[in-house]
């Protein structure tokens, strides 16, 4: 097991998971095992960010940890509860935008209230709330596609906070994004995190993006994705992305996943060669 | 088409206290030059078409007695009209000139078509679309319904023929039949694609807010698929028109089938033109309105059509 430290089972861990896996297509010929052996503790309010090579299953594990995908092995936990179905308390953001574009911005973020019922003024104003925090109050009545990308990003996560989830749990949210806009957004997320309280788990295979944001970093392997180490980031905030600490770590970083992108090279040649 | 929209809407913004009046004029003129612009190629291109119908008349290509070129067929309207006459024919001692005027005639008949094919696709879009939703949200109904439905949706709309004739005997009521029949296995497979289709980050985003299983079709997969089935419905409109003239050919009291089997059995080309110009308006002009409400009802979609005309 990768896991240096013995885990500690809390039931006030905001996520726990005991030897999860998931086999996609299982029984089947095309069944391939994503994902195996995952033990992972994060604290209430911890930022842990998961950086693998592409189809390591660290999405995976995202979506096992949302409830939208049944673990095949293992057992996960949120707060002390069996991990079944989706739940509010866990808001999931995706890469690409996911708002509905027949719907306004303030629509879209009060969505999940209009699922349980509120009435019209209660959602304007959790949404105007919620959109004032990502400083998109004045694009309240604009539609999804009068927006740029990266605002169209900022709606998402309102739409994330205005459900008040204790984990929000990110798949790749700014790789569709420039440079510049990405850097932005970094610095916004880590507002809205400190604001919130939340737990945030955030998938990238950006090297530079894991060492401005996490408290922990998860190194995954390829296929099968398991927890290859767990690097703390012990940089205080606001973070100097060019102290020599922080450079130290990308160093660190980098090489531990060259391995794991050889690696998976290897097995992708290997396997173009017998096809 | 999205760009006419804009502009009509800054119109409507201009006409309020922000602009100058000027300026507000400018945009209506904009909008009216577009429209224009429009209606002019409409016109060239059929011109094109009846013009060389024309020529290959004028050079005697075209045997006036077989192929009469659009002056002939449109030469007389008033003559072509009685023709339509056809709600009157099956009486007995009736005569040609007896009964309704030449125009009126011809919108009842119209009217009459138009009223089948309406009911028709609106009773298919209905079924289809509850009958798709349904193979979608019962997974029980999937297995039991959708092998009988793809099994039945190649067979040709004549083979329904008699069978609405067996059922229905003759009347409205067969034609609807008909329209349905046609349609309606079609569009169910149509929407269980569209349903297919549909993005599962959608679907995913209601899950994680805990929406139920009825709420995520309500809310997310109807909305989703509704610029597709817009789509399906313009494409259905046109073969509802080409259903219904077979469904009327045969045992309907009157409508734009009886004028076309009247026109064969009678040897007049000149009606068989003459009505299918008229099938053609009445389909242009239908699919025109059902364009104009997919652009109102479907605000959010992007204009790929600009995109490709910049190429």
């Amino acid at each position: 097991m990768a896991f240096d430290a013995p885990p500690t089972f809390s039931s006030k861990d905001a996520v726990v998971c005991r030897g999860v896996g998931k086999t996609w297509a299982a029984g089947t010929k095309r069944a391939h095992n994503a994902l195996t052996d995952i033990d992972l503790d994060v604290a209430p309010g911890e930022f842990v960010v998961f950086l693998g090579p592409s189809g390591c299953g660290k999405s995976t594990l995202l979506y096992l940890i949302a409830g939208l995908e049944d673990a095949t092995e293992g057992q996960l936990w949120s707060f002390g509860d069996l991990v079944e179905t989706p739940s509010p308390q866990r808001s999931l953001i995706f890469q690409e935008t996911s708002l509905f574009p027949w719907l306004t911005v303030w629509e879209n973020v009060s969505f999940g209230l209009s699922i349980r019922g509120a009435s019209k003024e209660e959602r304007r104003t959790v949404a105007a709330e919620a959109l004032q925090r990502v400083g998109l109050k004045a694009a309240m009545d604009k539609r999804p596609d009068e927006l740029s990308g990266g605002m169209r990003q900022r709606v998402a996560v309102a739409r994330a906070l205005a459900m008040r989830p204790k984990v929000l749990l990110m798949d790749e949210p700014f790789a569709a994004l420039d440079v510049q806009t990405r850097a932005r957004m970094q610095d916004f997320l880590l507002d809205v995190w400190r604001d919130s309280g939340a737990s945030v788990l955030f998938v990238t295979h950006h090297i530079d993006e894991a060492v401005a944001l996490a408290d922990r970093v998860v190194v995954f392997t390829s296929r099968p994705g398991r927890i290859k180490t767990i690097v703390p980031i012990d940089l205080p905030r606001p973070r100097n992305l060019f102290s020599r600490q922080a450079e130290d770590l990308r160093i660190q970083l980098t090489d531990l996943l060259r391995d794991e992108v050889d690696r998976a090279f290897a097995e992708q040649e290997a396997l173009a060669v017998t096809a | 088409m999205a760009v006419v929209t804009r502009d009509s809407e800054a119109s409507g913004a201009a006409a309020g206290t922000s602009r100058p009046a000027a300026v507000s004029r400018f945009y209506t003129g904009m909008v009216n030059l577009e429209w224009l612009t429009k209606a002019w190629w409409t016109i060239l291109s059929i011109s094109l078409f009846a013009g060389i119908w024309e020529l290959c008349w004028f050079f005697g290509w075209a045997d006036p007695k077989l192929l009469p070129p659009p002056h002939i067929f449109l030469g007389n309207l008033a003559e072509q009209g009685k023709f339509f006459n056809t709600a009157t024919r099956w009486q007995v001692g009736q005569a040609m000139n007896a009964g309704p005027s030449a125009f009126e005639s011809v919108m009842i008949t119209v009217g009459a078509t138009t009223a089948r094919v309406f009911i028709g696709l609106a009773m298919a879009s209905v079924l289809a679309i509850g009958m798709g939703v349904l193979i979608r949200y019962h997974h029980f109904f999937d297995k039991l319904v959708l092998p009988t439905i793809t099994l039945l949706s190649p067979v040709s709309p004549i083979a329904w023929l008699p069978v609405a004739i067996f059922l229905f005997g003759i009347g409205n009521a067969p034609a609807i039949f008909m329209v349905v029949v046609a349609l309606f296995f079609h569009m169910v497979l149509a929407t269980v694609a569209q349903i297919d289709g549909v993005s599962p980050n959608f679907i995913n985003v209601a899950r994680t807010m805990g929406a139920s299983k009825r709420q995520i079709y309500g809310r997310v997969i109807v909305p989703a698929i509704l610029p597709g089935m817009l789509q399906v419905l313009r494409l259905n409109l046109f073969g509802a028109w080409m259903v219904v003239l077979v469904a009327e050919s045969t045992g309907v009291g009157y409508g734009m089938g009886q004028v076309i089997m009247l026109a064969r059995n009678t040897f007049n080309p000149s009606l068989v033109f003459f009505t299918i110009a008229v099938i053609g308006v009445l389909g242009f002009a239908f699919d025109w309105l059902l364009r104009q409400a997919q652009r109102r009802i479907l605000y959010w979609l992007p204009d790929t059509k600009e995109k490709l005309r910049g190429l």
